[in-house]
Parts: C-alpha cells; structure tokens; sequence
C-alpha cells in the first residue's frame, strides 16, 4: 500500500465553512489521525450527522454516510454489527449528538459498540444561524436566547462517563497536533470512544474564541494523571473555568457490543452466505 | 362425527391458556388434522381474560366461524363471560369448585360437564397452575383422539426443562384424558371424523411465519423494539441468532432501529424492522432517509386498534393509506399484505428479494391476526427452493478506476444504479440524506435535482412487472364481488361459502399487492362486477379509497369493522344478504 497522506483524503471540494471556523481543525486532524492509522478511503466509514460539523464529508474522502439530524449514531452502530472489521467514525456536533440525539447516546455508551464519535462542541446551532445548543453555558447570549441561556448545559464527557463509555477525551480545535494524536487513540481504542472537541465558533459566538480557550486549557500529562479511574475521570470532567483539562479522561478495557454478539464470532455477517444451514431442524421446531 | 369442531379454553391471564392453545393445535396437526387458534386477551400480564380459540378439522378450512363445541372454563368469570356463545350441544368443562353461576342461565341444550380440576391438582401433588394441562387431557379424549399425540408435544414443549417436568405433565395430562374416559364415556357428540392430511405440517404464528421467511431469506440484522403484536419475531429471531447468524438488536427506540437497520444495509446485509403503527410513526423519518439513500430495507408493520396506544392487543387493517403515504418527500415503495402465515412467509422472502432488487424500503403489512393467531404450512410448501436476488450489488472490487464510480447514477434506466458497500475497492461514495449527485456529493442546482428525483422515482415503474396482481375467486358472474385485501381476505371467502349455500352467485377479488396499486388490473375487474362489496378491518374503508384514487371507481357498498374483533364469515354473509 502507499503511504496514505492528510491530502490523500481531499475531494476537491474546497470548505464552505467560514474562514477561522474550528471544523477545520477537525478536519484536518481527522485526515491526519487517518493516514496515520493506513485507514485509505476505500477501508472505513465515516457517519456524519447534520449541522456545520455535518457538511465535512464533501471534503473527506472516505465511504461516508449522511445521516438525519441525530441519527448518525444509530446508523454507525449497524454498519459496525454488519461489517465488525470495518473502522466506523461518528462526525457528529453538539446539538446533533446531545440534543436530537440524545437517547442515542446515552444508549450506544451503554453498548459499548467499537466507534468513535468526534463531538463538534461550539455551544452553538450555527446552521441554522447561532442558537443555543445544549452545551450552551448559563447565561450565553444567542439568538434563541437573548437574555442569555438559563438552562443547565450537558457536560458531554461526564455524560459519557455515567453512560459507560470505555474511551472519554477530550481535544481543541486550535491544536491540530494534539487532537490528531487524540483522534488516533479513539479510533483505535476498541470500544466506544467519545472524543468531545472544544471548537470556537468565530461568527455566532464572541466570548468562546481561541483565545479564551488558549488562555484555560492545560493538558492532561502520564505524570499528572492516570485515565483509569471512573470517578477520578468524572471529577475532571466537571472541571470548568479557569482551567479546563485536555487530554484522555477514561479508558478501558471492556467487551464490546460486537464482541459479545454470538453472531460476530467469525467473519462479518456482509461476507456470510444466505442460504440458512439447518433449516429443516429448524421447521422441526414448529412440527 | 364431526369435521370440524371449535375449542375455547378461557380463564385468567398467567395459567397457561396461550400454550394450551398451541399444544392442542400440534397435537392435532401430528394427527392429520388442520388447525387454526386465534387469541383474545387485554394487555395485561396477570389478572385479565384470557381466551384462545382453537378450530380443528378434519380437512382444510380458512379461519373461525360462530361455531363453539366445547369450552373449557377456568374460573367462574369464562362462563359467565362466554355465555352468549354456547349453543345447544356445547360442552362446557368447568371445575365444580368454581361454579358459582346458575346452570338454568344458560342456552338450553348446553351439556355441562364437571371436572374436579383443583381436585386432580392437589391429588397428583401438582401446582394448581397446571389445571390446563389436565383439561388438555380431557379435552383430547372427548374429541375421541389417542393420547399419544398430545403427550409427544409435551414432550417437545417441557424436554428442555427435564424429564421430570416432562413426566409430571404427561401424568397430569393423563389424568384428564382418563377422567373423562371413566365419567364420561358415552359422550362422542364432538368425536372428531378422521383427519386426512398425509404430510407433516409446521403450526406457526404469523409472527414466525415472518422470521422464517426472513431466515430463508439470508436476514442478518434485524432491530427491533418491542411493541404488540410483532414481539414474536423478536422471540424467533434471538432464539435462533447464533445458530443463522443474525444479529437481533433491541435499540432504544424505533427511530433508532429503523436508523440501525439502513446502517446494516448499506453495509452489505438483509435488514429488516418491525413494530406496530405507534412505532412506525416513529420511523417514518427513517423511512424518507432509506427512500433518499436507495437503501433495502424490509419493513414488518404489524397493525393494531389505533389511534395512539390504542388497543394493543385487537386487531385493525388501519395503517394502509398510512403506509402508502408515510415519509417526507417523493420516493418508491413497496407495500404486500399476506393474507395467510402461507403468504406471510412467501412474501417475505419476495420482500427482501424486491428491496434489494429495487434498493428501497419494502412493507410487509401484517395485524395482530395474523401475527398472534396460530396457522398451519405444509412443511413441503416451506422446503421449496427460494430464489434470492440481491439485485445490483458490488462487492470486492467495481474494477472501476479512482473516482469513477458513481453509486447514483441518473443515466440508469430503471432508475436502480449499482451499489457498493463501504469496503468495497473503487467504489467510495456518500449516502448522503441530502440530495446528491452520482457519487453522493451534495448538490441542489436544478438539473441535478431533477434527474436524481427522476432517477428514484423511475422505479415506480419499472415494479410494475413484478407486481402480483389481484385474484378473484369464485363464480362467473356473480351477483355479488367482494373486494378486500390482507388477512380479510380468509373470512370473506368463508362467507362466500356461505352464500353459495344459499343459491348466491359470489366472487372474491383480494388484493395481496396495494402499493404501487395495480390500477388497470382493478379496473378490468371491478367494471365488469355488478354489486361490489369492499370489505375491511377499518373505519374509513381505506382500500375503496384507494381504489377511487387509482382507478375513478367509487364502490358504494362496504362492510367495515373496527371493534378490534377479527371478521367472522357470518357477520359479512349476513351483512352482505341484508343488502339484497
């Protein structure tokens, strides 16, 4: 095989994001942490979700699948059951992954299925032009909250902890470097790796700029910190405000929902013939 | 002697009734008969009434009829409850111990017969909910059956729980059987004539007759959640998992399920849903992504009393025009409606051969009569070869060079384009929920919108060959033609018997195929009847609306049900004579 590089993946499809927007941070690092992993685009999925995170695939060269607003989990979750030698990632954004998609997961967390989902956290539905989003702090002011948000946000990585996730992390946009070397961790933990990317929204958020960020972040280090305690994990992720942890919070070693399907003991059901073994011992069941 | 003879074991939810009905069905099909059970029970787990229904004859029939020959009460409440059905020379096994109704309420002519069920119980040392198992017994002995058959189906139901279960309910079967053979020797009124079946038949529910249809068909992802009345299939297909390769996945919701499934196809596998009307409503969204994606789906939409919760446990036909119309934005479907387990299994076999074939969602719309009620198939029927299709699939390689594949392509005549699934060499693409070019980049310029839109909805017609279309059964000019479609489809043509017997000339048109509708089939037919009867399991008779809609007749008869009750062959007899 050639050697896979970052533009090995380009469409020629030029982003139509806007200029300084943290989806470039991601994406580039999703490219890199592929080449680097020798996943061409012929060899993995990606499932995006819809949102500006969503808009990713038509500059990413990789089987994708676009889904519904909120689905993308679900859908990731058959293609894996389907085709458990397949890399699937999840491109999926704060308000897609924790608001429509919510219950989903909550739920493939607990299932701990072997896939990453890539969190586009910017607090924001910038789409549909700069509301609320579900991470949104109190008192962020948007358009669907003028007087400033009043709710309580969803931490995505405490979420993921309570919820079972076995790989919970978390990486900034502006750290290209770092969040490649995230990414590659993700994807190859075997087990549902959620990796929450904190990404400044330059047109519809003026306090969460890079900056702000660049001024709070600090890297979770091997000396500092071991990622192997739930708990422990738990009491990082609640750390927000002056300083805000990057890094790997929790890993672990699990069965995954592939894993303990006894179907998947062998090779993937796509390459499995149709044809039922035993079907007449089976109608002797209902004799 | 009788032909046929009608059994009703009822009493309260959580002793058993359900797997009597069962035992007794097998029981009787190892002995050459042909079987039939139907249920009938609130949705409740312990406490309600619990009925089943189970008809037997020594030849082949299509469903129930008002007859009852023998119903075995459980406690006071199954008399009490069912005394409007007893007729002269009904038995009614009841347990001395629980009667607390008067015997002179009852129809003249009812033969009651006492059987110290809690008695034989404490006797044999049993739990008292084995009750059923002894009027099991009994009931076999009555219907002047061997013992042998009802004990070999013990034998399969308890094996593997061990050989002691197995004895104790043999024993206590026996016990049944040889009650009635002391007390009650001279009873033979409901003797059953011979049965005349040679070959060996399966007793499914609907529900599996769909699951193995799936099997035979090479499923191997399903997710469903559970809902009334597909919960069997859930039950089929996580029992037999392991053994076929399949993967069953409970998902949250049905939003969920629906998305898994379209996640599994694209990845290269038979994927099907099930769920009821509420969770389909659910699904609908799914629905237009799978209709967007060109992805094969099977989709099981098991219909009950609607609207919301409902009755869930009563059947309806109402969820037609739903699935018809179901989903935003334009795109091909499928819609079959078996009318049997026989079709229930054909058609599902065929479903996931025309998903595949056509890349788009498939229905099977089935109800809570057929997918809760117990049929018999031929095992012969269900050895025959199946073919399967798996339509435009490219796995491998497409030998195509770096970016020239195009999964969407609008040059394809019949609208359906080669597919890949990721993995595939050469063959990247995007599913994409928005709307695409080829190789499933965006694009929303008005050419490319309207030869994709064009591309997919071509399929309509090239379905057309494939569509089975409507049967008419029945006499050459007839004085009346019933119409109907799905499970409605057995009664009628019980009640067309009826009629007959009465000097009418009847014919039956029944539609298994509603969707694309066969439009020029239903008008040839229908222009040539005289009196035209629609006849459905819903309010609004929703198949004479979609008759109107595709073909400009408009039948002005119809007889309709909604209760939640299946039809009965007298009920639309009757109706339909009332007319004339």
């Amino acid at each position: 095989m050639a050697t896979l590089t970052a533009e090995g993946y380009n469409t020629g499809f030029l982003p139509t994001w806007c200029p300084g927007c943290g989806d470039f941070g991601i994406w580039k690092s999703l490219q890199g942490a592929f080449a680097k992993l020798g996943i061409g685009p012929d060899d993995g999925l990606v499932v995006y979700g819809i949102g500006c995170h969503g808009n990713m695939y038509d500059w990413m060269k990789m089987y994708g699948f676009v889904g519904l607003h909120g689905r993308a989990l679900p859908v990731a979750q058959g293609a894996k059951l389907a085709n458990h030698t397949l890399p699937v990632v999840v491109v999926s954004g704060d308000g897609d992954c924790l608001g429509e998609g919510g219950n989903h997961f909550i739920h493939a967390a607990k299932r701990n299925p072997d896939l990453t989902v890539i969190i586009h956290d910017n607090e924001v539905y910038g789409l549909t032009t700069g509301q609320a989003s579900p991470t949104a702090k109190i008192g962020f002011k948007t358009k669907s909250t003028p007087e400033g948000a009043t709710d309580e946000p969803i931490n995505p990585l405490a979420l993921a902890l309570v919820s079972g996730a076995t790989f919970v992390a978390r990486g900034f946009a502006g750290d290209m470097p770092g969040l490649t070397e995230l990414m590659a961790a993700a994807i190859s933990h075997k087990g549902f790796a959620v990796l929450d990317v904190l990404q400044p929204c330059v047109t519809f958020d003026k306090v969460h700029t890079y900056q702000w960020y660049r001024q709070r972040l600090y890297k979770l280090t091997q000396e500092s910190y071991q990622p192997t305690d739930r708990l422990k994990a738990l009491e990082k992720a609640m750390e927000w405000g002056d300083k805000i942890p990057l890094g790997i919070l929790y890993k672990e070693d699990k069965l995954t929902s592939e894993d303990r399907e006894p179907a998947l003991t062998s090779a993937p059901l796509s390459s499995l013939p149709l044809e039922p073994a035993h079907w007449d011992e089976l109608l002797n069941e209902f004799i | 002697m009788k032909d046929n003879i009608t059994w009703k074991i009822a009493g309260e939810a959580g002793f058993g009734i359900m797997s009597s009905g069962i035992m007794l069905a097998r029981a009787f099909t190892r002995a050459g008969y042909h079987v039939f059970a139907e249920n009938d029970y609130p949705s409740l787990i312990r406490g309600g009434h619990n009925i089943v229904s189970v008809r037997i004859g020594a030849k082949p029939f299509l469903g129930m009829n008002r007859d009852l020959h023998m119903l075995v009460a459980l406690n006071t409440e199954s008399v009490e409850k069912h005394r409007n059905e007893l007729r002269e020379g009904t038995l009614v096994l009841y347990d001395p111990r629980d009667k607390d109704w008067k015997a002179s309420e009852l129809p003249a002519g009812v033969k009651l017969m006492p059987l110290p069920l809690r008695d034989i119980v404490t006797q044999l040392n049993a739990d008292v909910i084995m009750r059923n198992t002894i009027a099991l017994g009994a009931s076999v002995a009555l219907l002047g059956a061997p013992f042998e058959h009802l004990s070999s189906v013990i034998r399969d139901q308890f094996i593997r729980k061990g050989a002691e279960v197995v004895d104790q309910n043999i024993k206590i079967a026996q016990a049944g059987f040889d009650y009635v053979h002391e007390h009650f020797s001279g009873e033979t009124s409901v003797v059953l004539s011979p049965g005349t079946y040679t070959e060996k038949l399966v007793v499914v529910n609907g529900s599996e007759a769909v699951g193995l249809g799936a099997v035979r068909a090479g499923l191997k992802f399903a997710a469903i959640y559970p809902m009334t009345p597909i919960n069997a299939l859930i039950t089929f297909l996580a029992d037999h998992a392991k053994e076929f390769n399949i993967v069953y996945k409970q998902p949250e919701d049905e939003i969920s399920g629906i998305n898994m499934a379209i996640g599994a196809s694209i990845s290269g596998v038979r994927s099907m849903v099930a769920t009821s009307g509420g969770g389909f409503a659910l699904q609908v969204e799914g629905l237009s992504l799978a209709g967007m994606v060109e992805a094969p789906i099977v989709i099981d939409l098991g219909m009950r009393a609607g609207p919301a919760t409902g009755m869930p446990t009563y059947t309806e036909q109402g969820e037609l025009l739903f699935a018809i119309h179901a989903g935003h934005g334009e795109f091909p479907r499928i819609v079959l409606a078996p009318a049997d387990a026989v079709e229930a299994y054909a058609f599902t076999t065929l479903a996931f051969n025309l998903a595949d074939r056509y890349q788009i969602p498939v229905f099977l719309l089935t109800d809570k009569y057929l997918n809760e009620s117990q049929w018999c198939i031929p095992v012969s029927f269900l050895q025959k070869p199946v073919t399967i299709d798996r339509g435009k699939l490219l796995t491998g390689d497409t030998g195509m060079k770096d970016g020239e594949f195009h999964r969407f392509d609008t040059e394809s005549v019949d609208g359906v384009s080669p597919r890949s699934v990721p993995g595939t060499k050469h063959g990247q693409y995007y599913a994409n929920s928005y709307e695409h070019d080829g190789t499933g980049h965006v694009a929303d310029d008005a050419k490319g919108r309207k030869a994709m839109a064009d591309k997919r909805l071509r399929k309509m017609a090239a379905i057309v060959k494939d569509i089975l279309p409507p049967t008419q059964i029945g006499d050459k000019d007839p004085d009346i033609t019933f119409v109907t479609w799905g499970t409605t489809r057995g009664p009628v043509l019980s009640a067309m018997d009826l009629l007959r017997a009465q000097g009418k000339k009847v014919s039956v048109i029944s539609f298994p195929w509603v969707f694309p509708f066969p439009a020029a089939e239903a008008k040839e037919l229908l222009t040539k009847a005289k009196r035209v009867i629609d006849v459905e399991q819903n309010a609004t008779a929703q198949l004479s609306q979609l008759i109107r809609t595709e073909t400009g007749i408009d039948i002005q008869e119809r007889i309709v049900k909604y209760d939640g009750r299946s039809f009965l062959p007298e009920e639309i007899a009757e109706q339909a004579m009332k007319g004339t």
